[in-house]
């Protein structure tokens, strides 16, 4: 009751100036709850003068001189002490002035909480749109009765589409918490319901507790609603999550679909591929970072042919120095290539170091969409694009090119294909240092989300088998919908289950899938079986 | 020979044996019973590193049972050697009792630490060696039968199957570094303090696990070489080079399979067990595949197929590791990925293979000049 009439006699006494009078009052306001009568006066001012003190009492600066009780913002240590008033901040003369002169006025969180309410009501009538978007949103998670009146003022003058609509809002829920009449309320339960998003619900749950009975099958109504609304958008937002997860991991198994699945090599060292392709990226960056810093939003146009060209190559040093004297001994390509990975991983450590290097998202990659409740960053919407384009240029390649037509013969049937005049152990390299580059490619996207360092092949290759085997071998598609689906029942598992226990689930479906069928989901028919 | 198995083995083999077991006599009475200053004195890190390296033999052995002799190249050994580790870490954190850091009278530390209220169930028992001894074969016994089952009889093989249990061991290294499992999250299970009322940091005990690692790696040779003597090992190199036409001879390849890969595991576990009290700490990061991949490195630098190659692989593969990571630590895995690429262009049959067949050229050759016979192959002729 107190705090009403010291409210309402402040909204009295609130005129232009006056602020400073309020002000000094922090000068008596010896404990908590006077400070909160102070605060309160300063907010039903009105006045965009209140801003500059509140804030100031927010950071702890604003501080009583012991001596006279003035009011000032008092900044530093004594050699290097400020004073400012608190109300115009004009610089005031700090000689002779001492921190324990003053006395802090002090608050606690809920004050804290107090301030940033009212701060928020007073920034209501700013110039700028996102300070008026934000302050309705602070009245919104944290309404207060208080500001009903300083809404409808606002909401008078107030042009913007977009920030009448955050006000009406944020005035719902302030009306929530009054002590108006039902029907008001009503009509505010309704208005927060179609938001339709988590801070409504969370508001009306939180209210919906204490409410009048005439009031509870509103709530009730308007918190079904809200709830099944934000099912259908968490249900999108994990599909989502799961296309970005599974394109994630189509990047990395790709190009293990032509090195293990067309040519049936296991090559234990594709994530090292992967990882050389992120550590070019990182080198690309670093040079233009160093030599032409205006282009870095195009570093990642340059380090695709980069990536492909150095992982591509290492891939092509590899078959040509290794692999061709395994062929038909997939065991020991296995191990063989496992000690390429070592190798390859110790170098990157050797060069650049152990820890993560640091590779930056050019601009258009950064920051996020909003469809409704679904939050869609850039960098993993062009991910997933980028996944499928190199998808398709892939499979391009491997049906309407003639090194993909080579490939498939002498994948088919290796002595025909060398008795039709193809150079088989040419197709065998140029085959395997393409699957090489392409994982090269997938380290340039995976760089942007993933820490660059000489691990980050080791926590791919495994998956990249798993979708390769899950797919079935030597069919792109295969991959692609393995992938995908992979991904999507991650992403569905995770709220049941937590991220690890998900991860593990999906590896023992995934062991049983492959004792069912183990030639994968689209398993190759007729002769090609055989080999 | 008393021993009809024994009859097979050649003469290098035999004194292998013979050598590992006059060791668990040896090292235990020269570092028990010998002044430090004396040259035949084995000092007290020599016993302990030693020990190790004799489990990583086991361990190599068991690899060896199922790749060498039979085709399944596992890459997830490292899963049924950590499980027989945590058997016995089990035990032996309940033998801490009250003497933790918190001092509860029942629940290990680290539960204190996470809020645990009560023992969980699946800690039941431990407290009791011959519980303790039982789980070590039967955990990693249980996973491999079930594991082996479904893959042998659904007829999944070559590197498919190395590929899920590859998988099988990451799921494994996943779940336990979950606190809630109950098993110590990442922080594994350490600080033990008795083996069956016995110090695990005295001499004397170590000296003792040494000597019974000894023992168990001679037992296991002796194991390996029944079963290949035997008409089963028959019927398992048949099975490696053929399986198909094994099958077609009215076999069943996958009961073979699964008997090997199931005592194989349990042989890992054993070794596992025996490791963690003479290391004194066993974590999750046993489960990585990387560590899995590298039993098959030392079992194939020692000789796949054949009885002792394993463990000779397994002592040069780590003594090197240990001498390389004391000298130059960023050059190991430059060296340990050259093993692996060389040993597989170059020494398909590991360092007892070759060397065996070089003398077998050179003792034909002091006769009269035969032409070589074919060798075996080690592919599956499918």
């Amino acid at each position: 009751m107190l705090l009403l009439y010291f409210g309402l006699l402040g909204a009295c006494l609130a005129q232009e100036g006056d602020v400073r009078s309020i002000v000094d009052q922090f000068a008596q306001a010896k404990k908590f709850k006077q400070v909160e009568v102070v605060i309160d006066q300063l907010g039903n001012s009105a006045d965009p003068l209140a801003v500059r003190p509140l804030q100031s009492l927010m950071e702890g600066t604003l501080k009583v001189r012991k001596s006279d009780g003035s009011v000032h913002i008092v900044e530093g240590k004594e050699p290097t002490l400020s004073l400012r008033d608190p109300v115009n901040g004009e610089v005031l003369d700090a000689a002779g002035a001492a921190v324990k002169d003053y006395r802090k006025i002090k608050i606690k969180n809920s004050l804290r909480r107090k301030i940033k309410a009212v701060l928020s009501g007073l920034t209501l009538g700013s110039d700028s749109v996102s300070v008026r978007l934000n302050a309705a949103q602070t009245i919104f998670d944290r309404p207060d009765a208080g500001a009903i009146v300083a809404l409808d003022q606002a909401l008078e003058t107030e042009a913007d589409e977009q920030v009448r609509e955050a006000f009406l809002d944020a005035r719902a829920a302030a009306v929530l918490v009054s002590k108006l009449a039902a029907e008001d309320k009503m009509a505010a339960i309704e208005r927060i319901g179609q938001r339709g998003d988590r801070a409504a619900l969370s508001l009306l749950l939180k209210h919906a507790g204490n409410a009048d009975e005439q009031l509870k099958p509103a709530f009730e109504a308007a918190i079904t609603d809200l709830e099944s609304n934000l099912a259908s958008w968490a249900a999108a937002q994990n599909v989502w999550y799961g296309i970005s997860l599974g394109s994630v991991l189509l990047l990395a198994a790709i190009g293990l679909a032509i090195t293990f699945g067309v040519m049936g090599v296991i090559n234990m060292a594709h994530g090292e591929m992967v990882m050389l392709g992120a550590y070019t990226t990182f080198a690309i960056q670093e040079f233009i970072r160093s030599s032409a810093p205006n282009l870095f939003d195009y570093s990642l146009l340059f380090a695709v042919p980069a990536a492909f060209a150095v992982s591509g190559g290492v891939g092509l040093v590899m078959e040509r120095g290794l692999i061709r004297h395994l062929y038909g001994r997939p065991l020991e390509t296995l191990l063989a290539t496992w000690g390429v990975s070592l190798i390859l991983q110790q170098t990157v450590r050797t060069i650049f170091g152990p820890t993560n290097r640091e590779v930056g998202n050019p601009s258009w990659m950064s920051g996020a969409l909003e469809i409704g409740e679904l939050a869609i960053t850039w960098n993993r919407l062009w991910i997933v694009v980028f996944a499928i384009a190199v998808f398709a240029i892939l499979y391009l390649i491997i049906n309407f090119s003639s090194l993909g037509l080579e490939m498939r013969a002498v994948t088919q049937n290796r002595r025909m294909a060398g008795a039709m005049g193809i150079k088989t152990s040419w197709v065998d390299a140029m085959t395997f240092a393409l699957g090489s580059g392409i994982a090269g490619i997938a380290g340039v996207a995976l760089s942007q989300i993933d820490n660059v360092s000489p691990n980050l092949g080791q926590s791919y290759i495994i998956d990249s088998f798993l979708v390769v085997v899950f797919g079935g071998v030597g069919n792109l598609w295969g991959t692609l919908v393995g992938a995908m689906s992979l991904g999507v029942a991650n992403k569905f598992l995770e709220p049941y289950t937590g991220a690890v226990l998900g991860k593990i689930l999906v590896l023992v479906l995934i062991i049983l899938f492959i004792q069912k069928r183990p030639r994968g989901l689209f398993a190759l028919k007729g002769r090609a079986v055989e080999s | 020979m008393p021993v009809p198995f024994l009859a097979g083995l050649t003469r290098f083999t035999a004194a292998s044996i013979v050598g590992i077991a006059l060791l668990a006599v040896l090292v235990p009475v020269s570092n028990l019973l010998l002044p430090a200053g004396n040259p035949l004195h084995i000092p007290d890190h020599l016993v302990a590193l030693a020990g190790k390296f004799l489990c990583y033999a086991m361990l190599a052995v068991a690899l060896n049972l199922v790749w060498g002799y039979c085709g399944i190249l596992s890459l997830g050994h490292g899963a049924f050697f950590a499980l027989g580790g945590y058997a016995m870490g089990m035990y032996l954190m309940r033998q801490i009792g009250s003497r933790g850091v918190y001092g509860h009278p029942v629940l290990p530390d680290f539960m204190v630490f996470l809020n645990y209220q009560e023992l969980p169930w699946f800690w039941y028992g431990f407290d009791q060696f011959w519980f303790a001894a039982i789980m070590v074969l039967a955990v990693p016994g249980l996973l491999a039968f079930i594991f082996g089952w479904f893959a042998f009889r659904s007829r999944v093989s070559g590197v498919y199957l190395s590929i899920i249990t590859q998988a099988m061991t990451y799921a494994l290294l996943l779940a336990f570094f979950r606190n809630d499992m109950g098993f110590g999250g990442n922080n594994g299970l350490t600080d033990f303090k008795d083996i069956l009322g016995f110090d695990v940091q005295s001499r004397e005990t170590r000296a003792a696990l040494f000597a019974l690692s000894a023992l168990f790696l001679v037992a296991f040779l002796l194991l390996t070489a029944a079963i290949t003597q035997s008409r089963f090992g028959k019927l398992l190199i048949a099975t490696r080079d053929a399986e198909s036409r094994t099958r077609f001879l009215g076999y069943r390849p996958e009961r073979v399979k699964l008997f090997v890969w199931t005592l194989s595991a349990m042989m890992a576990g054993v070794a596992g067990a025996l490791y963690v009290p003479q290391v004194g700490i066993i974590n999750p990061g046993e489960f990585a595949p990387a560590n899995s991949i590298e039993i098959v490195i030392w079992t194939a630098v020692g000789g796949r197929g054949t009885i002792v190659g394993p463990v000779i692989g397994a002592i040069v593969v780590n003594g090197g590791k240990s001498w390389f990571t004391g000298l130059f630590p960023e050059f190991w895995l430059f060296v340990l990925g050259a093993i692996f690429v060389l040993t597989t262009l170059f020494l398909p049959r590991g360092i007892v293979g070759t060397a065996g067949n070089a003398l077998h050229k050179f003792r034909l050759r002091g006769f009269t000049k035969v032409k070589q016979t074919t060798e075996p192959s080690l592919q599956p002729a499918e």
